[in-house]
């Protein structure tokens, strides 16, 4: 049997090995794949993305390596019909590639779940199921506190991702957001003063929860720059907790296919100084008393879909025509 | 060639059938011969994938630019539910069976499978309900997706997605049909030599995969059923108007669904471990660790599917829970990977197409199983479920797993179905231009998704649009890769050089026969004269110029 791997290519091969690490750690950490992070929970998922990357830039350059280096090395020369040594097997190396790996993704899933409960995703308000409730309500209308599901101790339960251990110390009470989504639009109203809006503004550096519901068929809420989404289901509450650290405008997507224009199921969150916050909220409140005045019977709640993107539609980019076949949508239809 | 030797053993009596050759006419009949059936099922589902990637052209066309102008959104939806459907259903799962049903007698011997007339029926159903689906186009395609979520796939137009619903119960019988099959045969069928541990490894896989068929299609069907209801009937099992729940139907179809990734990979693990050893003249590396690493990833598969559901309705535990085993999975799958490069490493490679496409497999399915590491991940899964990351991931183990595999398979085989050799030249350019196409169309996207770009929409942001254009040139390029292995396997099967039985010097069954081989197989009972994988051996005959054919037949001899 002729040697394959001979002592000058075991050094080449061990040099290339230390290099692919060197490379491999440096990768993770500064693959700059992902967007900017605006919670701290954002910041701890990139961690594992940084590690799960180091990690799989390693096996990466080991298999691709290997492959590359067989091909060119161990090709079958001109007229050599003769076969390559009849190795079947190799009891330690098994074990290693059995082992390793194991230890390996223990260690991301041992990661994850701690990221997972720091992010406040094992919260036992946030993890249980109430169960599906009936969707009662009529198109339009904002689903009232009939969803809400209590356990025993009469404490609000919604699957998602809830408080952390450590947010459920602080005393301050986390900012309130009902969210609803329908096709194709977000509403969100805030309990605490009653305002209605089609974008999301929220003030730095306090704890938000959002409630989310849908009014027809699943969306799902996604805000790619803190890393959170959570579908919304007609009929169960779902909640998202999480606490912006960085003043900016993001964006907040459907991720759940809802329809033709689940493309177009798009607005923006406004992160804001806590003043410029109290400020919009001032400004929303006294905007929307206004209208109250003028017309008697409209609530904001009853407001449709399609009257809802119509502001926001030119920005997006959407055709007249789009709308039209959004008003002929079957939201309606959804929930009769 | 030894096989062709006219000489009775006297097990068989001779008969004229077997001067009796196929003639094209028996490819298009209720025919009960598991090589045409074979045949039948391959050149079905590539058409079908040919139809599955035109719409696929039509979906990349729409992406090149942001807004929806190519087609309308709505059709768009259509297109990628059934681009979904039939790359699934109509493509790599019967392509799948396609091979088991040709060499899966072949390699144990047999002279067919264990139920014939079954095995014809299983295939007969899937051009039905190819054509059901294909139908839908005329009454409004379905288009709530592949996975059919209600409410939405309740609200969409009932005639398309009850086509749908028929057409995918059609379909999961055809393959509940085959499963049976295949674990009979492979069960009772073997020559009697060969013990479990001899078999080779395309064997193993189907035995993996037709447990997961008859454990998860069942619920498939169970939910199609009740979406069935929901949708004509106007029941509520799913429907949150009615106090139905669609977290359930989520729950039943992932249970089908996810062991279907698995259904679909599997038989190419099992191709590629048969096509590694052969071209690298090296025996198969940890032959019982490639066989139960099959065992193992057909039971976890059964217990990770709600990792599809980490957004979705499921408590905090639960999705912990399908994070740990989802995280399990991965190691099996490696022991795979690390076995095949050891097959290589220190072989004697020949890097024809068939190899190339071995090697690309590998290659590409690491991709995916390291984005599938990633995606397992709970809070790293939050941020890019439903998104292009998702698409990057299920489109490198679909395409660069399964269907690099399926080329491997045909490289490798289709001098044994047809008699003829493929053209090398055009075999490479089809694996460069595939190659090259499938990393193109589908690197970019996993920088997508992590950016923020959802799935499954006709429209999408501008600043998205440089990444999606690289993505839509290299479908071109996949669209064009498809010309040369076309025009190969045509002009080949028809006119090109002939194949002896063995033209790889293989050592399994199948090779012991003429190629293609006589209708009942073997001339005279095959002899197991060595493991499927025992390469190598004449090095250790001292310099000998022995080949395989020769010892072959050698032995051949002292049996009689
Ligand atoms: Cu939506
Ligand atoms: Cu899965």
């Amino acid at each position: 049997m002729r040697k394959t791997v001979n002592t000058s290519s075991r050094i080449t091969i061990l040099l290339t090995g230390i290099a692919a690490t060197l490379f491999s750690l440096w990768y993770g950490q500064n693959n700059g794949l992902l967007p900017v992070a605006a919670s701290e929970d954002a910041s701890q998922v990139d961690g594992i993305f940084s590690l799960m990357m180091t990690v799989a830039t390693g096996l990466f350059l080991l298999i691709q390596g290997a492959l590359l280096f067989s091909a060119i090395k161990f090709r079958r020369r001109k007229g050599d019909e003769t076969d390559g040594p009849p190795i079947a097997g190799n009891v330690p190396l098994e074990i290693a590639w059995t082992a390793i790996p194991t230890v390996m993704v223990l260690l991301i899933s041992v990661y994850s779940f701690d990221v997972y409960n720091t992010m406040g995703g094992l919260d036992r308000e946030a993890s249980q199921d109430p169960g599906p409730q009936k969707v009662s309500y009529r198109s339009g209308q904002h689903p009232g506190s009939e969803l809400l599901a209590f356990d025993p101790g009469q404490k609000y339960l919604a699957l998602g991702v809830g408080a952390s251990p450590q947010q459920k110390e602080e005393p301050e009470e986390p900012l309130p957001v009902e969210v609803n989504g329908i096709q194709y639009a977000w509403i969100f109203t805030y309990p605490d003063t009653g305002v209605v809006s089609g974008e999301l503004h929220l003030p730095v550096g306090r704890q938000i929860d959002l409630k989310i519901t849908a009014g027809d068929v699943l969306h799902a809420f996604w805000l790619p720059e803190f890393r959170l989404k959570q579908d919304a289901v007609p009929g169960r509450e779902t909640q998202l907790r999480f606490e912006p650290n960085r003043v900016g405008e993001y964006s907040v997507v459907c991720a759940e296919l809802c329809g033709a224009y689940h493309g177009v199921m798009k607005t923006t969150l406004h992160v804001q100084t806590p003043e410029e916050y109290e400020h919009w909220s001032q400004e929303q409140q006294i905007a929307q008393a206004d209208k109250l005045e003028n017309s008697v019977a409209a609530t904001p709640n009853s407001r449709s879909a399609s009257e809802f993107l119509a502001p926001y539609a030119e920005r997006m980019g959407v055709e007249s025509q789009t709308l039209e076949q959004l008003k002929a949508s079957p939201t309606a239809s959804a929930s009769n | 060639m030894t096989t062709q030797t006219e000489v009775s053993t006297g097990a068989q009596p001779p008969e004229p059938e077997v001067e009796k050759q196929r003639t094209w006419r028996d490819y298009f009949t209720f025919n009960t011969d598991h090589k045409v059936i074979g045949i039948q099922y391959l050149v079905t589902s590539f058409i079908f994938y040919l139809i599955g990637g035109a719409l696929a052209g039509v979906m990349r066309t729409e992406l090149a630019t942001p807004n929806p102008n190519f087609v309308q959104p709505e059709f768009y939806n259509r297109l990628f539910t059934m681009h979904g459907t039939i790359m699934i259903f109509l493509w790599i799962i019967p392509a799948g069976a396609g091979f088991a049903n040709y060499l899966i007698p072949l390699m144990i011997g047999a002279k067919d499978m264990a139920f014939p007339r079954l095995n014809a029926v299983a295939f007969w159903i899937i051009p039905i309900g190819g054509l059901l689906l294909l139908g839908s186009f005329f009454v409004g395609a379905p288009q709530a997706g592949w996975t059919s979520y209600p409410p939405l796939s309740l609200l969409t137009g009932k005639a398309g997605e009850e086509l749908w619903i028929l057409s995918v119960l059609l379909l999961g019988t055809s393959s509940i049909l085959g499963a049976i099959n295949f674990v009979t045969t492979i069960w009772k069928m073997r020559v009697p030599s060969m013990g479990w541990n001899d078999m080779p490894l395309l064997c193993w896989s189907m035995l993996a995969t037709s447990g997961l068929i008859l454990i998860g299609t069942p619920v498939l069907a169970a939910a199609m059923i009740l979406l069935s209801f929901d949708l004509i009937v106007g029941t509520t099992f799913f429907n949150p108007t009615g106090g139905g729940d669609p977290i359930v139907y989520q729950h039943m179809f992932w249970f089908y669904s996810h062991p279907a990734v698995y259904i679909m990979i599997l038989p190419f693990f099992g191709i590629i471990s048969e096509v590694l050893p052969v071209h690298a003249r090296k025996p198969i590396f940890a032959y019982r660790a490639i066989a139960y690493s099959n065992l193992a990833i057909s039971f976890l598969g059964l217990l990770v599917w709600a990792h599809h559901m980490f957004t979705s309705g499921t408590p905090g535990w639960l999705r912990m829970f399908f994070m740990a085993t989802t995280m399990l999975i991965a190691v099996p799958t490696g022991i795979k990977v690390f076995s095949w490069c050891a097959t290589l490493w220190g072989g004697k490679i020949s890097l024809n197409s068939s190899m190339l496409f071995g090697m690309g497999f590998i290659s590409a399915f690491l991709i995916g199983g390291l984005s599938g590491v990633m995606v397992a991940s709970v809070p790293f899964d939050i941020h890019v479920h439903d998104t292009y990351f998702i698409v990057a991931h299920l489109h490198y183990v679909l395409f660069g797993g399964s269907v690099l595999g399926l080329f491997a398979g045909i490289y490798h085989w289709f001098p044994k179905m047809t008699g003829h050799m493929l053209n090398e030249t055009w075999g490479r350019i089809h694996f460069a231009l595939t190659f090259i196409g499938l990393n193109l169309t589908f690197l970019p996207m996993h920088e997508l998704g992590l950016l923020g770009m959802n799935r499954r929409i006709a429209l999408y942001d501008a600043e998205f649009q440089l990444l999606n254009l690289v993505c839509t040139a290299g479908s071109y390029l996949l669209a064009v890769s498809t010309i040369p292995f076309l025009v190969n396997a045509i002009w080949s099967w028809i006119r090109g050089r002939q194949a002896s039985g063995n033209p790889w010097k293989a050592l399994t069954l199948e090779w012991q026969t003429s190629s293609p081989p006589a209708i009942e197989n073997f001339d005279e009972e095959p002899v197991l004269w060595s493991g499927p994988y025992d390469y190598g051996i004449d090095v250790l005959s001292a310099d000998s110029e022995e080949s395989v054919e020769e010892l072959l037949s050698e032995v051949q001899a002292d049996v009689r």
